[in-house]
């Protein structure tokens, strides 16, 4: 009795995909790039997380509506144009131009389907990319080219957030039972999440979680005479979690590439001549987050009552918090504090709404007495194992003690970390959140606004607080965003997300502690020199890279 | 059994000992690490797990000897500002507590069980034996790997943090009770026969009276060796979980903890964090080493 | 004989079922058998097909018999951190696996050989005894100070070679190799002898107690008293003797070396099983484990039948007992 025989017709295809592999690495691979990163993507399902570690893949596989070119700039991807919607008519819906003949890695021509369905997919209660398609309803096909998104209300800067929204094949998921996201929270397993066919300039030619991930070059790709393109004909990602061994395989050439260099390392990697140090500015916030909703907390030793629901012991985390040594010490000045979780390079950023609570222990301690906690309390802070999250989780435990908050760090795999907070199993975490879009909304709407399954009247928008896993609910700050996510005239609408950021400074349902800037590292040698650009969403764009 | 402890002091081991100055030297070393270990609450300059001391702009400060150190940080501060030679104190307290508790929980069992396997032989005896056969076939790391990977099964990640360091010590001490019992076992059955244990049974002492205080001082030599030299292997074994982070909890670094913590900073330059604990963890085991050796020769009759 | 033969097949029948017993009490105490067995999106349909196929309805000991039958098919259920089946994650681990304890072992014998050969013919000079207490040294290093302590020097400093992983790799469909790419090669050296140093102390210290007792023996001294050499006494005479238990014990060491290779791997990063396994203790993935078990159980059993089979079979005089070597 097999209950689960082994896929036969799987296991040859891969052998003979690795013996082919083996045939063609065996000539020059020159333009090959070994891509070195402490965690690797849990999943391929384009939906399923909304993860930086996801993201920094998948963006080379699946592609969306709208695109971003090497300056950050907006463009058009696999829809050549697009009407907005005009505002006097009150038609709020948004008309896109496909472009034609754009190939899926399995083969198929993409089209209005493939739209539809993947709106309606990213929509789906288990899809973590509900924001990027803010405002929409559903997707309406036109004619093989034309879709229509039908909004319930307007979305300005929808463009921004289609970004994030990833076309899938619709005939191949529906082959392979993948109509639905796969459940990430619950670790299920689909083909989706193992396998993938996107339109990108890369396909996913081998994927052995643990060891290897292979991207190749996709020959038919719709954009290949792109002048931005790069020589890359195969990425490999190699997870090596060590952060010495990573490094060391840097130097020593056996990758090529180093997405996440630890910031002690950064000098040494600069003296060293066989390292690119590659700067940019990556729009990502390291920030706390109070569990905001419950009586009492999960995780602490304060029965019946959460002192997190006292503003003042809030503002006493805040206070007591040394931003500046953080910076300093674990970001070895490879950081830029931040007051508001809104950066410098997105719409919407207000400098009045950028102030920190001055670091100030005895203040923390007199507020934490006053709100009758003269002795403290214990809670658990819970972090991933990357770097640098992990350090400074560690020097936050300190600090906090100090002021009598013993937060004992529960420091956890990424892979166990994420499934914990999604299904809100936390008191008190740290995370980084990046601004993928550009815009405030994408932040504001999906991290601090009330979840959409806590409102008891049911909230048609479902990506609210898609990842507020603190449970912060403001009916104040929900009205905020409600008028600025429809207000079309951008003065007006950059006044209101003001507004909401100093009403979350005055609340602090959420710490903010730096703006990490997190260079690449790449190889500077001769027949391996790679040349790349970091963009504001940190995402590596393989095809715009070139090794020389 | 003290007065069979005396007797050894008296005979050839002290003369042995003081024969062996590697030996002299190791004991030494132990001594001064067991003291700084268990001491370390009173002697340490400062207390790594008092959270409330720690400053993180204290961190990474090298060694005092070198340019940019401080007196106070004789050994330099790790990436949380803590004193290194504070933490290798504190952290060899937690490796020499686990280790030296998993050898004692290690040698009742297979004590208790190798008494009972030689003295009432039999299917209980051929049971006992057949377990610790196949037990034999697993490296005690393995076995301790899946004790512990059960026990977070079991209670999950939170619950297990608590008692982290009672799995690690349980863990041990179950991958290491077979040698004792064996060993016990074969010298029991020599025992059992002895004259002097059959008059025992004849004046009407318990089984179990015999087996403890007859049959037991006979059997410590081998027992006291076995677990000198386990003492190391249990340490070492604890250093080694800690390290693949299946271990105690960040919270409560033992040596292998901190080795890990410092291997990030191994090659930007900040070498103290991890050479001092690493260096610490070396000693400790090769001097445990050193006197068991000495311990095994020095009792084994052939050899002299 | 054939009685002896039978016995030891029974006798590693029974250890494989004990292991199987462990292994299967860890999926039916510590996990939910079912969800084990089934990816998470199984229909209600499916959950039950599965619960009566292993047939949860029926007495302890045919559970137990339905899960030894699949074991035996290397059916293992599902990892629950990865979502494949086990055997598959298994035996495309194994390869890296086998060939770093391989050459491990190698690197045991050959550098074990010679030193053990060396201390035991010169026993008072300082070399010999700095050798001696320098196995000591090496008994008390743990394997992963090793690990980094090689990376630190050799891939770091000196850049020589490969710090992680097993370079490129050769599928040949049934097996991937690292053995026939120079790349392949150079990522294996630092590995294995951060594996193998536990491995020569311990051969050295073996050859050098069986040299001295050989040397003791009445035939060396007839050996030598015919006016042989030394060398034709120590090497042809001497050391061909010992090196039947030294080989024995090394095999006997060899499923220890693959559990051992947990640690190593970890270091290194290398895609083996032990790395699958250090993976799935951190994540509570109870069927990589169970099988992990089962397999390691099965290699050491194995190994441990051949060698007394051959024994049996090169010297019947040879009274079989339990080998006492257990890990280290």
């Amino acid at each position: 009795m097999v209950i689960f025989p082994i896929k036969r017709s799987f296991w040859f295809a891969t052998c003979a995909i690795a013996l082919l592999l083996g045939a063609v690495t065996g000539g020059a691979n020159a333009k090959s790039l070994r891509y070195g990163t402490q965690d690797e993507p849990q999943t391929l399902d384009p939906h399923a997380a909304n993860l930086a570690v996801t993201n920094r893949l998948l963006s080379n596989v699946y592609e969306g509506l709208v695109g971003r070119d090497k300056d950050f700039r907006i463009v058009p991807w696999l829809a050549t144009s697009w009407t907005p919607p005009d505002p006097r008519t009150g038609n709020h819906n948004w008309r896109f131009k496909l472009r034609p003949n754009v190939k899926f890695h399995s083969g198929a021509i993409l089209t209005a389907d493939d739209v539809v369905f993947s709106v309606q997919r990213a929509m789906h209660p288990l899809s973590q990319h509900k924001i990027a398609v803010q405002g929409v309803t559903h997707a309406k096909k036109i004619d093989d080219l034309t879709v229509e998104l039908v909004m319930r209300e307007p979305n300005p800067v929808l463009p921004n957030h289609l970004i994030q929204l990833r076309i899938m094949n619709q005939a191949w998921a529906i082959k392979h039972r993948a109509e639905s996201p796969q459940n990430y929270k619950d670790k299920e397993d689909t083909y989706v999440s193992r396998h993938a066919n996107g339109t990108g300039p890369f396909t996913v030619k081998e994927r052995q979680t643990d060891v290897r991930t292979v991207l190749a070059a996709f020959p038919d790709w719709w954009n290949k005479n792109s002048p931005e393109k790069g020589n890359l004909t195969e990425v490999v990602l190699l997870p090596i979690k060590s952060n010495p061994t990573r490094l060391a395989a840097l130097i020593s050439n056996e990758v090529q590439f180093v997405n996440d260099p630890p910031p002690q390392d950064i000098p040494r990697l600069r003296a060293s001549g066989q390292v690119k140090v590659i700067e940019g500015l990556e729009s990502r916030v390291q920030y706390l987050v109070f569990d905001m909703r419950r009586d009492e907390l999960l995780y602490s030793n304060i029965k019946g009552k959460n002192p997190w629901k006292d503003i003042r012991v809030r503002q006493a985390v805040a206070h007591a918090i040394d931003a500046n040594a953080i910076k300093t010490k674990v970001m070895r000045n490879l950081a830029v504090l931040t007051g508001t979780i809104i950066t410098d390079q997105d719409q919407g950023y207000s400098k009045d709404a950028d102030t920190r609570l001055p670091y100030d222990p005895a203040r923390a301690k007199q507020l934490l007495a006053e709100a009758g906690y003269p002795d403290g309390f214990a809670v658990t802070l819970d972090c991933g194992a990357n770097q640098p999250a992990a350090d400074i989780c560690q020097a936050v435990g300190p600090m906090l003690a100090r002021v009598g908050i013993r937060a004992s760090p529960n420091i956890m795999q990424t892979a166990l970390l994420f499934p914990k907070l999604q299904k809100f199993d936390t008191s008190f975490y740290l995370l980084s959140w990046s601004t993928p879009t550009g815009d405030a909304l994408y932040t504001l709407q999906s991290l601090l606004r009330t979840p959409s399954k806590l409102n008891a009247s049911g909230d048609p928008d479902t990506s609210s607080g898609d990842n507020n896993f603190g449970q912060y609910s403001n009916k104040v700050f929900d009205d905020l965003v409600d008028r600025f996510k429809v207000e079309n005239d951008l003065k007006k609408r950059d006044l209101i997300i003001r507004d909401a950021l100093l009403l979350v400074n005055r609340e602090l349902p959420i710490v903010t502690l730096h703006k990490p800037i997190i260079p690449w590292a790449t190889s500077a040698r001769a027949g391996n020199e790679v040349s790349a650009v970091l963009p504001p969403n940190g995402v590596p764009y393989f095809f715009r890279f070139s090794s020389k | 059994m003290i007065d069979t402890f005396k007797r050894w002091l008296d005979s050839d081991l002290w003369y042995s000992f003081k024969r062996h100055p590697l030996v002299i030297l190791a004991a030494v070393l132990s001594l001064i690490c067991f003291l700084g270990a268990f001491l370390a609450p009173i002697l340490a300059p400062h207390n790594p797990f008092d959270l409330k001391t720690l400053n993180l702009l204290d961190a990474f400060t090298p060694p005092a000897w070198t340019a940019a150190g401080k007196a106070q940080f004789f050994l330099g501060t790790d990436d949380q500002g803590r004193d290194v030679l504070s933490t290798i104190m504190y952290g060899s307290r937690v490796s020499l507590l686990v280790g030296v508790c998993a050898v004692a929980l290690s040698m009742v069992i297979g004590i208790t069980l190798g008494l009972l396997s030689g003295y009432i032989g039999g299917a209980l005896d051929a049971f006992i034996m057949r377990v610790a056969d196949i037990q034999l076939s697993f490296p005690a790391i393995l076995i301790a790997l899946l004790i512990d990977g059960v026990a977070r099964a079991i209670l999950g990640a939170d619950g297990h943090e608590d008692v982290a360091v009672y799995v690690l010590i349980f863990a041990i001490a179950a991958s290491g009770w077979v040698q004792y019992a064996r060993t016990v076992r074969g010298s029991t059955l020599v025992e059992r026969n002895k004259e002097y244990v059959q008059a025992a049974r004849v004046i009407g002492r318990k089984p179990l009276a015999i087996m403890f205080s007859h049959v037991l001082p006979n059997v410590m030599g081998p027992v006291l060796v076995l677990a000198t030299l386990h003492v190391g292997t249990a340490i070492i074994t604890e250093a080694t979980l800690s390290f693949l982070g299946v271990g105690v909890p960040p919270t409560q670094p033992s040596l292998g903890t901190l080795i890990r913590i410092g291997n990030d900073f191994l090659f930007s330059g900040e070498w103290w964090i991890t050479v001092f604990p690493g260096v610490m963890l070396v000693i400790l085991v090769l001097s445990i080493n050193i006197i068991g050796d000495w311990l095994r020769d020095a009792l084994n009759p052939k050899l002299r | 004989m054939l009685a002896f033969i039978v016995r030891r097949i029974l006798q590693s029948i029974l250890v494989m079922l004990a292991v199987g017993a462990i292994a299967f009490s860890l999926f039916n105490f510590v996990g939910d058998p079912v969800s084990l067995m089934l990816p998470p999106e199984a229909t209600q349909a499916d959950r039950e097909e599965v619960r009566q196929s292993l047939g949860l309805d029926k007495p302890f000991y045919v559970q137990f018999a339905t899960f030894i039958g699949n074991a035996l098919q290397g059916n293992f259920g599902i990892s629950l951190r990865l979502g494949r089946p086990v055997s598959q994650l298994l035996i495309e681990r194994l390869p890296a696996t086998l060939e770093l304890a391989m050459t491990a072992a190698v690197f045991g014998l050959f550098l074990g050989i010679p030193m053990g050969v060396y201390t035991a013919l010169k026993r008072d000079k300082w070399t010999s005894k700095l050798l001696l207490t320098g196995s000591l040294v090496g008994v008390s290093l743990p394997n992963f100070l090793i690990g980094i302590f090689l990376i630190l020097v050799f891939a770091v400093w000196l850049g020589w070679l490969p710090s992680f992983g097993r370079g490129e790799v050769t599928d040949l469909g049934f097996w991937t190799t690292g053995f026939l790419t120079a790349d392949g090669l150079r990522a294996i050296i630092l590995p294995a002898i951060t594996l193998g140093f536990y491995p020569i102390t311990l051969i050295m210290r073996l050859v050098r107690a069986e040299m001295l007792e050989v040397l003791r023996t009445d035939y060396i001294k007839f050996a030598r008293a015919r006016g042989l050499t030394n060398n034709a006494v120590h090497f042809g005479h001497a050391l061909k003797n010992t090196l039947v238990p030294v080989i024995t014990i090394t095999g006997l060491q060899l499923g220890g070396i693959i559990a051992f290779a947990i640690i190593t791997e970890t270091v290194f990063q290398w895609p083996g099983m032990g790395l699958l396994f250090i993976q799935a203790v951190q994540f509570a993935d109870i069927p990589v484990m169970a099988a992990y078990l089962c397999l390691i159980g099965f290699i050491f059993v194995a190994v441990n039948l051949i060698v007394d089979l051959l024994y049996f079979a090169v010297d019947p005089r040879l009274r079989v007992e339990q080998s006492g070597s257990g890990g280290h």
